[in-house]
């Protein structure tokens, strides 16, 4: 029998298979790692380049380059391959990396499981995009599948229903394996209250995916058989309800928008104090106010649907709870200005798009707010600025978190540094071409432009075609970054263990590459060294 | 929390078996969507196969570990972690169902019937005739006149049966606890039995409402949910009393002491959450 424990490494490193076999059968949590951050990255260029699609078609009113069947096709995928494939696995891989030598651990608990998580889901998306060549195309009645008309879709729909069930299934798995870590690997001395906030968000977050993610799969079997074995959940003839559908999926959906930004807000409350050289501010409050957001995140749902015909209690209800949210964000973005307070600040890369999550994150937090308002809303519902609204939360929200994540602790993972200058390049055409891009859909979208729609009145062409150049210039930045990582991988300047020199926490502490296993013998967690 | 350190975690080696299962379960959706396409299944039925073999691949090779003595008190831990953990994704699959039962039951039926509260004009418009009532095929009669399925026949005899197995599953540990691998055994063994005496009940159930109620999964939303909540219930049934007859099958292979026995809580936790969810459906779903 071959097995191991975790202080005879080099008896591991003999056995250990090597070529397209290690990675398949891998049960290290760096590897793991490696393997969803390159999976993201791939599917971040996917997903793209429909968006690109999407905007290219968008440039003048008219129809130009594609039909409109799939042109919502693309904003279908586009959404799914972004939400599912880019954000979530780019998370799932920065957790599997980091939470093992943040909490002083040899490895995530389950490490097989840990696989099987991962390898489930290049196979799911293999189900999903192959949609895209069947008869009648992919799915295209919006990634949310409001039926009746995503009951519509040929013979694309049962792949996409099962390929969202094999994504559930991955990230119950991951998240079932982060709370088991963290709950039970961290090392003596590593109190709740020592971790590291990207350890506590990911926490928070891990029990939202086991709440929702099941949720999501209820719904989705329900359209299944509702379109293939006769059942009327959605069919109001039949004593069910379409609306019904937009209940349970945004039960899930909006817990979904908080699995998509609570580890983003973790990375930048490592990131702050590392370049302000300043113990986070309020580390206690970061921690209750992510529990609040998490507990407010499943009373909140109903503000996705305002206009869709609900008692006035529901809309005033659901107007209030959405409202709350603003206070525990409120709490971090004061918290993340108030650890640059006085700091003797440095602008290296993931300080760069650390400040810029700040600042933008909070320019879709106020258009969130601006949507939570019922009576406004139902000017908004279906707009351009829902669009402008979720897209600063999610690119320069979540994706600029993950950007700034992997300029942070590429040098810890490769054990060479980045090209920095490239690195600063890559951040300004970022951060330029995502406000080109989506600001001037905020008017758009108050002009009364609707979302989802592949040719649009002429008075919007200005705008259109401003967001169309923005978007360009984004996308094709990305290749920078791209570069800059192939780069580093391939060499570059050692990065010495502790990379930054105001960084705090244990990974610091380890060799950059980290050893096999990151921490053979705990370490012991003093208080001055707990969290930065 | 973090007491039991001693610097030997158990890390396992390369595993060849999350690879399997996610080539076992692509087959299988792969198999299941073209089944559902009106393709042939066979497919789907190799996807299947591959899982299962998966699954003696993947558990035997833990079973081998645990009786090997590789794991400590701390991987004991994380095994309970993420036993309790999938048992909570399990409850929120649940929550969807029956929280589908209870916004029809709630909004979408009063609305449809024209209540006060509704000013939607779904029932002026569409079916200004129909009224509330559970159970119900909806305004259009979806799926023809139908029997509602009682609740103190058989749902009642099989409400005894779970919480019988509920406690010989109890007694089988105290037997274990105890070291008395007779009282384990038999205590197992009736778990088994009544569990699937539950199943073939439901089957009983199913085939004596399709063929004498007219009450079938199209059977408007009453059929929908009674079927759906009882069906993935009955699944899950079948799951559980699989699973505690290879913890039978184990026990009289003499594994499991009355200090470390986790695949048998593991189990038994599981049972008893297929017996909370059954209590659930008897209530909403046959009673009320």
């Amino acid at each position: 029998m071959s097995a191991t424990t975790a202080h005879d490494t080099h008896h591991d490193d003999h056995a250990a298979p090597r070529g397209l076999m290690r990675w398949l059968t891998t049960t290290n949590h760096k590897d793991i790692g490696t393997l969803y951050l390159l999976f993201s990255l791939t599917m971040f260029f996917v997903g793209g380049s429909f968006a690109l699609v999407i905007r290219a078609e968008l440039f003048q009113p008219g129809l130009q380059i594609v039909n409109p069947h799939f042109f919502n096709q693309m904003t279908t995928m586009h959404a799914l391959v972004m939400i599912f494939g880019a954000v979530m696995p780019a998370f799932v891989g920065l957790a599997n990396w980091l939470i093992p030598m943040m909490v002083g651990a040899p490895d995530m608990a389950l490490p097989r499981m840990n696989n099987w998580s991962f390898w489930i889901m290049p196979f799911a998306f293999t189900l999903l995009l192959s949609t895209l060549f069947m008869d009648g195309g992919g799915p295209a009645g919006g990634w949310t599948l409001y039926p009746p008309l995503s009951l519509q879709t040929g013979a694309a729909f049962p792949f996409v229903i099962l390929s969202i069930h094999m994504m559930g299934v991955s990230s119950v798995m991951g998240a079932i394996n982060v709370i088991a870590t963290i709950l039970n690997m961290r090392a003596p001395g590593m109190t709740l209250m020592r971790m590291p906030l990207f350890v506590w968000t990911w926490l928070i977050t891990a029990y939202l995916l086991i709440a929702v993610m099941p949720v999501l799969a209820g719904a989705v079997t329900m359209l299944l058989t509702d379109k293939y074995f006769g059942t009327s959940f959605f069919n109001a003839a039949g004593g069910g309800d379409p609306v019904m559908f937009q209940h349970i999926f945004w039960f899930f959906g909006h817990p979904e928008v908080y699995i998509m930004i609570l580890p983003a807000f973790g990375i930048v409350s490592q990131i702050i104090p590392t370049f302000a050289r300043k113990p986070l501010f309020g580390y206690a409050s970061m921690v209750y106010a992510t529990a609040s957001i998490a507990f407010l995140s499943f009373i909140v749902w109903a503000h996705h649907m305002f206009t869709v015909g609900m008692p006035l209690a529901g809309e005033l209800f659901f107007m209030y709870a959405t409202m709350l949210i603003a206070v525990p964000t409120g709490v971090k973005v004061f918290n993340w200005v108030a650890t640059m307070w006085r700091g003797s600040m440095t602008f290296e890369t993931p300080m760069l798009f650390a400040i810029a999550f700040v600042v933008l994150f909070t320019i879709g937090g106020f258009s969130g707010l601006m949507l939570a308002i019922a009576p406004a809303d139902f000017q908004y519902q279906d707009t351009y600025f829902v669009v402008a609204h979720f897209h600063y939360v999610l690119v320069p929200g979540a994706i600029f978190s993950i950007m700034a994540a992997a300029y942070y602790w590429l040098p810890k993972w490769t054990g060479h540094r980045y090209d920095e200058k490239l690195g600063r390049l890559h951040f300004w055409c970022s951060a330029i071409g995502v406000n080109v891009l989506f600001f001037p859909q905020h008017f758009l979208g108050l002009a009364g432009m609707p979302r989802r729609i592949p040719d649009y009145a002429l008075q919007f062409t200005e705008f259109n075609m401003i967001s169309s150049v923005g978007a360009f210039m984004f996308g094709f930045s990305q290749l920078i970054f791209l570069y800059v990582v192939i780069k580093c991988i391939r060499g570059g300047e050692p990065a010495g263990d502790r990379v930054w020199e105001g960084a705090h926490g244990l990974e610091w502490t380890l060799s950059s590459p980290p050893p096999h296993h990151s921490f053979q013998t705990p370490p012991e967690i003093k208080e001055a060294e707990a969290h930065s | 929390m973090s007491e039991v350190h001693h610097g030997s975690y158990y890390v396992p080696h390369s595993s060849v078996w999350p690879i399997v299962g996610s080539v076992g379960l692509f087959t299988t959706m792969l198999g299941g969507a073209n089944w559902l396409n009106g393709h042939s299944n066979t497919l789907f039925i190799i996807g299947l196969s591959i899982m299962i073999v998966m699954l003696f691949g993947w558990f035997g090779t833990v079973i081998r570990e645990s009786e090997g003595g590789f794991y400590n008190a701390q991987m004991d831990r994380s095994f309970r972690w993420g036993m309790s953990w999938f048992i909570f994704s399990e409850v929120m699959f649940f929550a969807a169902f029956f929280g589908a039962l209870f916004y029809a039951r709630e909004f979408a039926l009063p609305w449809l019937g024209g209540s006060a509260e509704s000013k939607f004009g779904t029932h002026e418009f569409l079916w200004p005739n129909f009224e509330t009532h559970w159970p119900t095929n909806g305004p259009g009669f979806v799926g023809g006149s139908f029997e509602v399925m009682g609740a103190w026949g058989l749902p009642a005899i099989n409400t005894l049966i779970l919480l019988s197995s509920g406690v010989t599953v109890t007694w089988a540990h105290w037997g274990l606890l105890k070291n008395n691998r007779r009282q384990l055994i038999i205590g197992l063994a009736a778990t088994v039995a009544l569990g699937f005496l539950f199943v073939t009940l439901q089957a009983i159930e199913y085939s004596h409402a399709y063929q004498h109620m007219n009450l079938k999964l199209s059977t408007g939303i009453y059929g929908s949910t009674f079927f759906m909540l009882t069906g993935f219930h009955g699944l899950h049934v079948t799951m559980g009393a699989i699973i505690l007859s290879v913890v039978l099958f184990r026990s009289i292979a003499g594994h499991f002491t009355a200090e470390k026995h986790f695949a048998f809580e593991a189990a038994a936790w599981y049972w008893h959450f297929v017996d909370v969810v059954w209590l659930g459906l008897f209530v909403f779903v046959y009673w009320l």
